[in-house]
């Protein structure tokens, strides 16, 4: 943590007028990002658009009993998506707890002098490494080396806490454990990515302090450092999330499709978006509709969980701001 | 969220982007198809020493399953398609042009199993019906043992591993299962995808190959998937009883004796949900090619005719050897004189 240059003592003080190009071009850079923010926020719209266009008729037709339905039989048309949407928050909200749990954790272990420089530097790039491994990879990888890797651990921890929900059903192979487990593996990155800067960007003075005032390290750790940046570190959790949500090719691999509710971590299940890819390249018009409804379902909890996650962001920094004053 | 919305919006665009159906330059002739991803390793094949030989045919076919194939064939994206589970009336009724089904080579739907030390399965039509509808739960159950005396079947429950996708796989083998049972005809029936009973041990893959890498990797599982896979990744594979009482191994000789006995009806599309014959294996099925009777470009009918000669005579000899059935003489010949109806 060697270069912390202040605002104020900027090395280049010599004070010129800026140049007409100067000021050009930071018109039009300024025009730039305004066109592409409202590009992407009309992107987000169009699809919105397309997708609830196709929509439509499968809401009109099926309404809320989509979402309360537990069938999906596209012989009968009868179609309901209750057990993939528990799968999806099901599996999301795991993969999240290990995610941040270890994300969290390396963050610090990067950011606060544990290793020299250069190895910091190694580490991270291998941690940020794992988020350009192909969906697909994962997959096999979870098939091939975490199943087996899990299964006898997980067929111990059958026979004797059977009688704890959780652990009802023996491992047979896909289910809602080795699924969480690669999400969270490929949740990991972002994760510790932004909670990283987010400590990072931590006032190298506030930890000094903490020491001045006779803090031990990990004092200083939990008790400033960590409530300094727990937006960035909220913010990390939140896109997480809504990465795991969206997951698509690994789940279908490893998450078993099988329509049904349940705790077990040991049972297949399903998820929207495996729903989705499983079903979208030969359905007919009237499941391509219902898929579409699945779609929309799924894109409205994604966006419900960001709105929230900003909600709850906006609300613990305006109460940091309250307490740094 | 963003990767899915992509990729929806990118398979929308390809598929309306797709129907450019060549024939512009003046001498080659360009044909696309899509659909069954059973037959794909052989039509590979075919259509690459096809196009290595006549250098004015150039053929592309995309496996992206027979029920895409259909859907791609009916709104005339592509030239043909292809597909396991034919076209049913009404499909063939949407197609303007007109279809002629042409049944190009046969296959195998087998039972693959992942049990170390056993290398010989009996299954009885009980047992793997059983088995499917999640009555039969553990290796050792009476209906399983009793066919298979001396063999050391572990007490473990029965991992059930099926098609997550809509398949023509599943087609033949839900069609199979609903011939010889009446509880699975009554229940979850036949279909490119069904409503499979409840349970935690059955487990679903997308695709044959995600089908036999989950049995590959789970002790204790059964799944369904074609003989070429199976044969390929060495995964045993189970000896089913068959109509007349026998246990069968699925082979080229037991594929061909179920195709022996029967009948090809005039518009090529023969069903043997359960095949007769002492040495028969049970689960068979003819695949499809769908062309239309019609084509724009002469020149296009032409050289899609010409293919498909190649396919019938040249293209049978190397079935066996890519795990296919080849097709028996009369049905060659019934194949050869359907393709006249094309112009």
């Amino acid at each position: 943590m060697a270069t912390s240059i202040e605002p104020n003592d900027s090395i280049d003080s010599v004070a010129s007028p800026p140049t007409t190009w100067d000021v050009s071009w930071d018109r039009a850079f300024r025009g730039m990002t305004h066109v592409f923010s409202w590009m992407t926020i009309l992107l987000v719209l169009y699809i919105l658009y397309e997708i609830g266009g196709k929509a439509v008729p499968a809401i009109q037709e099926f309404g809320l009993s989509f979402i309360t339905g537990t069938t999906w039989d596209a012989n009968k048309g009868e179609f309901g998506v209750l057990p993939e949407i528990w799968g999806t928050l099901y599996s999301s909200l795991l993969a999240l707890a290990i995610a941040s749990f270890f994300g969290v954790s390396i963050a610090i272990f990067l950011t606060q002098d544990f290793l020299p420089t250069y190895l910091e530097v190694v580490f991270k790039n291998i941690v940020e490494l794992l988020a350009a491994i192909p969906s697909v990879v994962y997959g096999l990888w979870g098939i091939y080396v975490v199943i087996p890797a899990i299964r006898p651990a997980a067929n111990w921890v059958h026979e004797h806490f059977e009688w704890i929900p959780f652990f009802k059903t023996s491992l047979s192979g896909p289910g809602i454990l080795p699924a969480s487990l690669v999400l969270a593996i490929m949740i990991l990155p972002t994760v510790s990515a932004i909670s990283r800067d987010a400590i990072s960007s931590v006032p190298h003075k506030l930890k000094e302090a903490a020491f001045g005032l006779g803090a031990t390290r990990w004092e200083a750790i939990f008790g400033v450092i960590i409530p300094a940046s727990a937006t960035g570190i909220f913010g990390s959790l939140v896109l997480g999330f809504g990465r795991a949500l969206g997951e698509t090719m690994a789940l279908a691999m490893l998450v078993g499709n099988s329509n049904q509710l349940t705790v077990s971590l040991f049972s297949p299940a399903n998820t929207l978006a495996a729903l989705l890819a499983n079903n979208f390249p030969e359905a007919g018009k009237q499941e391509e509709q219902v898929l579409m409804y699945a779609a929309l379902l799924l894109m409205a909890i994604t966006l419900g969980v960001n709105i929230f996650g900003a909600a709850i962001m906006r609300r613990a920094s305006a109460h940091m701001k309250g307490a740094t004053k | 969220m963003a990767g899915l919305t992509v990729c929806l919006l990118f398979s929308g665009c390809s598929s309306r982007s797709s129907d450019s159906s060549g024939g512009d330059a003046a001498d080659s002739v360009k044909l696309t198809g899509s659909g069954a991803s059973f037959p794909f390793p052989l039509y590979d094949r075919w259509f690459k020493e096809y196009s290595r030989a006549h250098d004015d045919v150039q053929i592309d076919y995309q496996a992206k399953g027979s029920g895409a194939g259909i859907k791609d064939f009916t709104n005339g994206t592509v030239d043909f398609g292809a597909s396991d589970a034919a076209m049913t009336d009404e499909e063939i009724a949407e197609v303007g042009q007109g279809v002629q089904l042409l049944p190009m080579t046969a296959g195998e739907v087998v039972l693959a199993y992942n049990l170390p030390g056993v290398e010989e399965l009996k299954l009885s039509r009980d047992a793997y019906t059983g088995i499917f509808l999640g009555k039969v739960t553990n290796w050792t159950d009476p209906l399983i043992a009793d066919a298979n005396p001396g063999a050391k079947l572990p007490d473990e429950d029965i991992t059930v591993v099926r098609r997550a996708d809509s398949s023509g796989t599943t087609f033949v083998f839900t069609q199979h299962l609903s011939a010889i049972s009446e509880e699975w005809a009554n229940g979850p029936g036949t279909g490119k995808t069904v409503v499979w009973p409840d349970s935690d041990k059955i487990v679903a893959s997308p695709k044959n190959d995600g089908v036999t890498a989950t049995i590959t990797q789970t002790p204790g599982a059964i799944g369904y998937i074609e003989y070429g896979y199976a044969k390929l990744t060495k995964l045993a594979m189970a000896s089913l009883e068959n109509k007349a009482g026998n246990f069968v191994l699925p082979s080229l000789e037991s594929g061909q004796a179920a195709l022996s006995n029967v009948e090809m009806p005039a518009d090529l599309r023969a069903w043997l949900p359960d095949p007769p014959g002492d040495q028969a294996f049970p689960i068979v099925s003819y695949t499809w090619l769908l062309c239309y009777k019609k084509y724009e470009d002469p020149k296009q009918a032409e050289a899609l005719k010409e293919v498909v000669k190649y396919c019938l005579t040249d293209g049978q000899k190397i079935s066996d050897e890519m795990g296919y059935v080849p097709l028996p003489e009369d049905v060659v010949a019934k194949v050869t004189a359907a393709l006249d109806a094309i112009q």
